[in-house]
């Protein structure tokens, strides 16, 4: 056990905190880009900064447009560290940088890698993740969209639901029905497809946010080139669990919940009561501090999968319960600050005496959305004890089918 | 950086587990708590051939030098094995306060009888951080006087170390003349705690001369936290282990109980919880023996929350294995109870949240 960096390290780290004391003028808020990616000039130029200094895309080799460094986890570790301490915006993520990506890297054709990776780490391709439909949800398996081959192209006909900022996205990862008579987990295949297509029609759903953070994507015979095609026919259900692992690191990552932290600590010692700091209030600082204590935990609990992936062992049930807890903590977060504040804290989308802009009532209800997304937190469960304890699995029909 | 255990560590967990398994079967645990102690000399001297209690003891004064990290790792193999053992006051509390306060002389006449486990040391402070009623212990003309509770490992003890203050901290014999310890009944009867009364008793030494113990009472108290949240988590590893074995294996209603998801989920959610705060529970430990700015801090909040969670877990163990979770026959109560009363030794997770955020400057404007 060292929680040292070592010399190189720590030089690095202070490369790190030169580039953000130079550049931070010129980042967008933290919140723009994140989960939820979209262009914006002063996004975009951000993200071809960091791409340029190695802080973004920073091990996606040059060919593809990334920065080309050798596999350091522990400088990403740090760069993470020091963008969280400085509250600056970590550039673009979510659907396309963090889930496709790595699922091409692993699994696409060089063709594919050359056509998408670039323009998708520097934000000029937004996607989408077109897994679940109306009758495929948890038993994401039984999806029926079905494309068929004809010619060089697929016919694609289908109802994908739940579909996030599909209505600002120019690309489509899917999961189709290739096979309609092979096995229920064989027929499926991993598809990219162009949201301009003729025959897609998204319409928005809001949500409780009150925003149209997910969609319905209708698809009346789209044609897709055979190219498009990620892996081979048939291998979709393999590819398609590639990125719902990097889904739900993402989802359930630290980094988010001690920025929540830091901020709801600051939050905590502005905001004043009868007088008093809210902070100065036993209750809520009890409450301040078990949720510390759980954030922390998250947190060094990152450092310990981390010292495993370095080390080259699988971590086993620990690194299956990142998504479940890191969600649930997400939510909790909001929740203090939201009682924190008391009646202010109801305040909502630009009313007067608003507190940080709205965000943690979008914050509380997002992140009970984000329980459920990616696999709900029964699942998770499922998971947990089937794969993880060795529990017998689900008596059929659905077993293996959850995602 | 390298936030995992060393190979070193790996075995020192197996060979005190393989110890327990050969030698200290719960069936033996059994028999040792039910004497009066709850202690037994030959278990202890077993340990002690292990190098267990001279782990912080340094070389030169026949231990092994190791971390309160090491420690707390061995803390959570002698909990999963329910051990009825002094190791937290005489192997962590005590050589926590001599290496931090002891004079060059206190330190080479008690630290080698430590490692060799022939002194055992029961350790009184909880007047310091948590006073009850009318105990409290004070010094008049050089003697103690008053009352302290809760003193740990006083079933095993022949000296205590015993906190009269901030910065006092008196060494006195178990036969010093005016003292009188009378062990407490607490529901886990695998460790003794004890009420120390004091008539004018004279110490035998003051750890670092009178008034000289600084910051050895602080130390000692947060090297123990750590090592008691450790304890928890050790307990709840075999609390969950118990339960998944016990799931695969109890049928009803022609299925293994494991298979009903109401069951899986229940031990989903124990590890879950257990996962991160096992990494709470060594960053804390590692923080008292690298990080001294953030040390007590995180021993407060690990501690706190490894109760809390080790307290839903072994609830939840329980109800997994239904009717005889509850008996007194079955093993799992053993845990049940060893979390209980870490819960509360040293501090209680409210006290000790509120340690933290004052740590932290959070209690004013
Ligand atoms: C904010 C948000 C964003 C999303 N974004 C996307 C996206 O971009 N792309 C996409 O493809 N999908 C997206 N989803 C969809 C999401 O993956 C599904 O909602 C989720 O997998 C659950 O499916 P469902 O809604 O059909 O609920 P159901 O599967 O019908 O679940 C309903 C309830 O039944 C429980 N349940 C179901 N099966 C089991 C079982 N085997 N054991 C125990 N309990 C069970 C569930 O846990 C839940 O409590 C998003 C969802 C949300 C909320």
């Amino acid at each position: 056990m060292d929680l040292s960096y070592g010399e190189e390290h720590e030089h690095f780290r202070q490369e790190v905190r030169d580039f953000l004391e130079k550049h931070r003028e010129v980042a967008p808020p933290p919140w723009m880009g994140g989960i939820v990616a979209f262009k914006d000039e002063k996004v975009l130029s951000w993200q071809k900064l960091l791409v340029e200094h190695g802080y973004a895309a920073r091990t996606i080799p040059r060919e593809y447009g990334g920065f080309g460094a050798e596999p350091d986890p522990l400088k990403t570790v740090m760069i993470d560290e020091e963008f969280t301490r400085a509250n600056v915006s970590r550039g673009i993520g979510g659907q396309g940088p963090d889930m496709l990506v790595p699922t091409l890297l692993e699994h696409g054709s060089e063709e594919q890698k050359r056509k998408w990776v670039a323009p998708t780490i520097r934000g000029g391709v937004v996607w989408c993740q077109g897994y679940s439909e109306p009758e495929a949800g948890s038993d994401l398996a039984s999806l029926q969209t079905s494309a068929v081959e004809d010619g060089d192209e697929f016919v694609v006909n289908g109802h994908k639901i739940w579909t996030t900022t599909a209505q600002l996205s120019d690309m489509m990862f899917t999961l189709v029905r290739t096979d309609p008579k092979a096995k229920k987990h064989a027929g499926i295949s991993y598809l990219l497809i162009p949201m301009d297509a003729p025959g897609i029609e998204v319409r928005p759903l809001y949500t409780m946010t009150e925003g149209a953070e997910f969609n319905e994507v209708f698809l009346t015979d789209v044609r897709v080139p055979k190219s498009n095609l990620v892996g081979r026919l048939g291998e979709g259900w393999k590819i398609g669990n590639t990125t719902l692992k990097h889904e739900r690191n993402m989802l359930g990552s630290a980094s988010q919940s001690t920025a929540s932290l830091q901020r709801l600590i600051e939050l905590m010692r502005q905001e004043k009561v009868n007088g008093s700091p809210v902070i100065a209030d036993p209750v809520f600082r009890d409450r301040l501090t078990k949720l510390q204590a759980r954030v922390l935990a998250m947190q060094y609990h990152s450092l310990r999968l981390l010292t495993h992936t370095l080390r080259g062992e699988w971590p086993g049930v620990a690194v299956m319960i990142v998504k479940l807890i890191g969600c649930q903590l997400n939510h909790d977060l909001a929740r203090l600050a939201i009682d924190a504040l008391g009646e202010l804290g109801t305040l909502y989308k630009g009313s007067k005496h608003e507190r940080d802009g709205g965000r943690w009532q979008f914050q509380y209800m997002l992140s009970l959305g984000l329980i459920i997304g990616g696999g709900t937190a029964q699942i998770q469960k499922n998971i947990i004890a089937e794969r993880g304890l060795g529990l017998p699995r689900e008596p059929k029909p659905a077993s293996g089918g959850e995602r | 950086m390298d936030f995992g255990l060393s190979d070193e560590q790996k075995l020192l967990q197996d060979t005190i587990r393989r110890y327990l398994e050969e030698k200290v079967p719960t069936t033996r645990v059994r028999e040792i708590m039910q004497t009066e102690t709850a202690h037994d000399p030959q278990v202890w001297q077993g340990l002690a051939e292990l190098g267990i209690t001279g782990l912080l003891i340094p070389e030169e004064h026949g231990g092994s030098g190791l971390g309160v990290l090491d420690a707390a790792l061995a803390a959570e193999i002698l909990a999963w094995g329910a051990a009825p053992v002094p190791f937290l006051g005489a192997t962590v509390m005590a050589p926590s306060a001599l290496l931090q306060a002891g004079t060059p002389s206190q330190q080479s006449e008690w630290l080698p009888r430590i490692a060799t486990g022939e002194t055992c040391f029961g350790c009184a402070a909880t007047e310091t951080f948590g006073l009850r009623g009318e105990a409290g212990v004070r010094v008049e003309g050089g003697r103690l006087y008053g009352q302290s509770l809760f003193a740990i490992d006083a079933g095993a003890a022949d000296l205590f170390l015993v906190a009269a203050g901030p910065t006092d901290l008196a060494l006195v014999p178990r036969s010093a003349s005016g003292l009188a310890v009378e062990l407490l009944r607490t529901v886990d009867r695998t460790r003794r705690v004890g009420e120390l009364a004091f008539d004018g008793v004279e110490p035998a030494e003051w750890v670092g001369g009178p008034g000289g113990a600084g910051a050895a009472v602080e130390r000692m108290l947060d090297a123990g936290r750590a090592v008691l949240a450790s304890d928890t988590l050790g307990s709840c590893d075999r609390a969950i282990q118990m339960s998944v074995e016990y799931a695969m294996q109890r049928r009803q209603f022609g299925r293994v109980i494991g298979s009903f998801q109401a069951v899986k989920h229940m031990c989903s959610e124990m590890v879950a919880e257990i996962e991160p705060a096992r990494s709470l529970a060594w960053y804390a430990a590692y923080a008292m023996d690298a990080l001294p700015d953030e040390a007590a801090t995180a021993v407060a909040l690990a501690k706190s929350h490894l109760s809390d969670v080790g307290t839903d877990v072994v609830r939840t163990a329980t109800e997994v294995h239904g009717g005889i979770g509850f008996t007194e026959e079955f093993d799992l109560q053993l845990w049940f109870k060893r979390v209980e009363l870490n819960r509360q030794l040293l501090g209680g997770p409210e006290l000790l949240r509120e340690r933290a955020a004052r740590l932290q400057g959070w209690e004013a404007a």
